[in-house]
C-alpha cells in the first residue's frame, strides 16, 4: 500500500469516528429532554457556557487562559516541590516536632480520666514481647530497690535518704530542654516492692499498642500510677514525670495528665503471674494512654520534674507524646 | 464552526484538586512507612495466599538485580531514599501526623465549597444513576452504543467522585481512631475495636490508589482538552454540543 493510500484509509476512519461520535452526541441531546433520566437535570445542574464565539476567538480565549493557569501551576508546583525538599532538610526535622507539639495540645485539651479504654475478657489476654533496651543483665531484683526523686516534703517519709543517686558510668538521660548533670548526688525515697503493694491492688485486661501497629491484649495486676503520686505526692502543678530503668539504658517521659489517668498502672503481675524479666520484672508501667513504648520496663527510677523529660524514642525522632 | 467555551471546574476546584493529590499521596507513602513496621495484611481465598501486602520486592525495589542490572544505578543518590521502605517508621509518622492536618483541612474546604457553591449538584449521584453508570460503563466498552443523557459528568463520574469524597471522609475516619483509640474509644469500638479499625483503613488506601489508577487511565483516554480544563478550567465544545478535539479532526477531513 502507498503512502499516499495509507494517508486516505485513515482520513477514512477519522471520518467514520466523527459520524459515529455525531450520532452518539444526537442521541444524547434527543435524550436529554427526558428528565427522569437525567441525575444533572433531576438535580438541576447549572452549566456555564460563554456566548457562541468563532474559532478563533474561542481559540484566543483558551490559550489565554491557558497561559496564566499554566503559569501559575507550574509555579505552584514547582514552589511546593521546592518547599517540601526544604521541609524535609534535617535541621528542619524540629518543624515536624513542632507538629507533635501541636497534636499534644489539641489531644490534651480534649483529655480527661473519663475517657477509658474498653476492657476484654481474660480469656483474651495474651502476650509478645518486643525491646529488651534498658534490660541490662547484671540485674537481681533481691537488689533492686524503685527511686523516687521530686516528691513533695520527701524527708518527712521514712524511706527518704540523703542520696540515692544511681552508681556506674555516666550515660543517664538529660531532660529535652535543658541537660542536668544525671549521677550528682540527689535526695529521695528507696521503696520496696512491698511499698507498691500495700497501694490498692488493680486489675485490668487491656489491649496494648505496640507503636508498629501491632496489638495485643493483656491482663495486668499492679497499683493506679494515680493512688502511687497520691502518697508519694509531688509538688502541686507539677508538670512531668521521668521513668529511668535502673541501667539507665532506657528513659521515658511522661505528662502529668496521661500518668495520673486511672488506666495507667505500676504493674507487678502479668496474666496472673509474677512479671518475668522480659517484661519488665519486678515493677512496669502499664496505660492504654500511650503506645507500648512509653510503658517502660523494670522501673529503677520515677522522677517528678517540671522539665519536660528525655526520652530514649523521641531523641530517635518519634512523637514524644505518643499518646492515644 | 461556532464554538462556546465551558467553564468547567471552578479556581476553587482546581486549586483543590491539585492541592488534594499530593497531599494525599504522601499520605499513602507516609502510610505505607508505618504500615512495613507491621506489613500483616494479604488477601486469601480458602487459605490460599493469592497476595501479601506487600511482597518483599516492593520493600527493596532498589535492591532487586535484573540480571546484573540494579534500578539504583539509573537513578540519581537521593532516589534511593525515596525506593526505600524500611525502618522508616518515625519518619512515617512524624509526617503522617503533620501532613494529616492539610488534607483534612482541604477536604472539609472542597467539601464545604460543594455545598455552598451548589457545585454538588453536579457531582451527586441519585438513586437511578447506578443504572445509568452500568449503561455507561457497557458503552465504555463498546457494548451498547446508547449513552445516557448526562450533565458535565456521567453518572458513572458521579458515583466515583462522590466516593472518593466519601472514601476520604472514612480515611479521617478510621485514622482517627487508630490515632485516638483511648479519647475517642467510642468511634474506635463502632468501627469494630482497633484492629479492624487499621484494617479498614488499610483499605480505604487500597481504594484510593485503585481510583487513582482508574482516573488517570480515564482522563489520559478523555484526552488533552479534558485535562486542560482541569488546569484553566474551560473545554471548549461546538454549539453542537460536540467536543471541540473531534470536530478539529472532522474539519481536516
Amino acid at each position: 500500500m502507498s503512502i499516499e493510500n495509507k494517508g486516505k484509509e485513515k482520513e477514512k476512519d477519522s471520518a467514520v469516528l466523527v459520524e459515529k461520535v455525531r450520532e452518539l452526541e444526537a442521541a444524547k441531546r434527543e435524550n436529554n429532554n427526558d428528565d427522569k433520566e437525567n441525575t444533572a437535570r433531576i438535580l438541576n445542574e447549572h452549566r456555564d457556557f460563554t456566548a457562541p464565539l468563532s474559532d478563533a476567538e474561542a481559540k484566543k480565549m483558551m490559550s489565554k487562559h491557558s497561559r496564566r493557569s499554566f503559569l501559575v501551576g507550574g509555579a505552584a508546583a514547582i514552589a511546593g516541590l521546592l518547599g517540601y525538599g526544604w521541609l524535609r532538610r534535617e535541621e528542619n526535622f524540629y518543624i515536624f516536632q513542632k507538629g507533635f507539639r501541636f497534636n499534644e495540645a489539641v489531644s490534651q485539651k480534649f483529655f480527661g480520666n473519663n475517657d477509658l479504654a474498653p476492657e476484654f475478657p481474660l480469656s483474651r489476654a495474651g502476650a509478645r514481647s518486643n525491646g529488651d533496651i534498658g534490660l541490662g543483665e547484671d540485674f537481681e531484683v533481691a537488689d533492686w530497690d524503685l527511686q523516687v526523686v521530686g516528691v513533695a516534703n520527701a524527708p518527712n517519709y521514712p524511706q527518704y535518704f540523703d542520696d540515692i543517686s544511681f552508681g556506674g558510668e555516666d550515660n543517664a538521660p538529660r531532660s529535652m530542654d535543658m541537660p542536668p548533670a544525671p549521677n550528682v548526688p540527689v535526695a529521695g525515697l528507696l521503696l520496696s516492692l512491698d511499698d507498691i503493694k500495700s497501694l490498692p491492688r488493680v486489675e485490668m485486661t487491656t489491649e496494648l499498642k505496640c507503636i508498629e501497629g501491632w496489638s495485643q491484649i493483656v491482663n495486668w495486676t499492679g497499683a493506679k500510677f494515680s493512688d502511687f503520686a497520691a502518697k508519694f505526692a509531688p509538688p502541686e502543678n507539677t508538670k512531668y514525670v521521668s521513668l529511668i530503668t535502673p541501667d539507665r539504658g532506657y528513659y521515658v517521659g511522661w505528662d502529668m495528665p496521661s500518668i495520673l489517668h486511672p488506666q495507667t498502672l505500676l504493674a507487678y503481675e502479668m496474666n496472673g503471674a509474677p512479671l518475668e524479666p522480659i517484661h519488665g520484672a519486678p515493677l512496669r508501667l502499664v496505660t492504654t494512654t500511650k503506645y507500648g513504648i512509653k510503658q517502660i520496663k523494670r522501673i529503677g527510677r520515677i522522677e517528678f520534674t517540671d522539665e519536660r523529660p528525655a526520652d530514649y524514642w523521641a531523641e530517635q525522632g518519634y512523637d514524644w507524646y505518643s499518646g492515644h | 464552526m461556532a464554538k462556546q467555551l465551558e467553564k468547567k471546574h471552578s479556581l476553587a476546584t482546581r486549586w483543590l484538586h491539585w492541592i488534594n493529590f499530593p497531599l494525599l499521596t504522601l499520605m499513602i507513602w507516609s502510610g505505607i512507612l508505618i504500615y512495613w513496621a507491621n506489613a500483616i495484611y494479604k488477601v486469601e481465598i480458602f487459605g490460599y495466599e493469592l497476595f501479601k501486602f506487600f511482597p518483599a520486592w516492593f520493600y527493596e525495589i532498589y535492591n532487586i538485580d535484573f540480571w546484573g542490572y540494579r534500578i539504583p544505578d539509573y537513578l540519581p543518590a537521593w532516589s534511593y531514599e525515596w525506593l526505600s521502605i524500611p525502618k522508616r517508621l518515625a519518619e512515617g509518622i512524624s509526617l503522617h501526623f503533620f501532613f494529616m492536618w492539610f488534607f483534612t483541612v482541604n477536604g472539609v474546604i472542597y467539601v464545604s465549597y460543594l455545598i455552598f457553591s451548589g457545585e454538588w449538584r453536579g457531582m451527586l449521584p441519585v438513586p437511578g444513576s447506578f443504572k445509568r453508570a452500568a449503561l455507561v460503563t457497557l458503552h465504555d466498552l463498546h457494548i451498547v452504543k446508547k449513552l445516557p443523557p448526562q450533565g458535565k459528568y456521567n453518572d458513572a463520574q458521579r458515583i466515583a467522585y462522590t466516593g472518593t469524597i466519601l472514601l476520604g471522609v472514612a480515611a479521617v475516619v478510621t485514622g482517627l481512631a487508630i490515632y485516638k483509640p483511648l479519647q475517642l474509644s467510642w468511634l474506635t469500638s463502632i468501627l469494630g475495636g482497633y484492629e479492624w479499625a487499621r484494617w479498614e483503613h488499610f483499605w480505604i488506601m487500597i481504594a484510593f490508589v485503585l481510583f487513582f489508577v482508574v482516573h488517570v487511565g480515564q482522563v489520559m483516554l478523555a484526552g488533552w482538552g479534558n485535562f486542560r480544563s482541569m488546569v484553566n478550567g474551560y473545554e471548549a465544545v461546538n454549539t453542537d454540543g460536540l467536543p471541540a478535539s473531534v470536530s478539529e479532526a472532522g474539519a481536516k477531513v
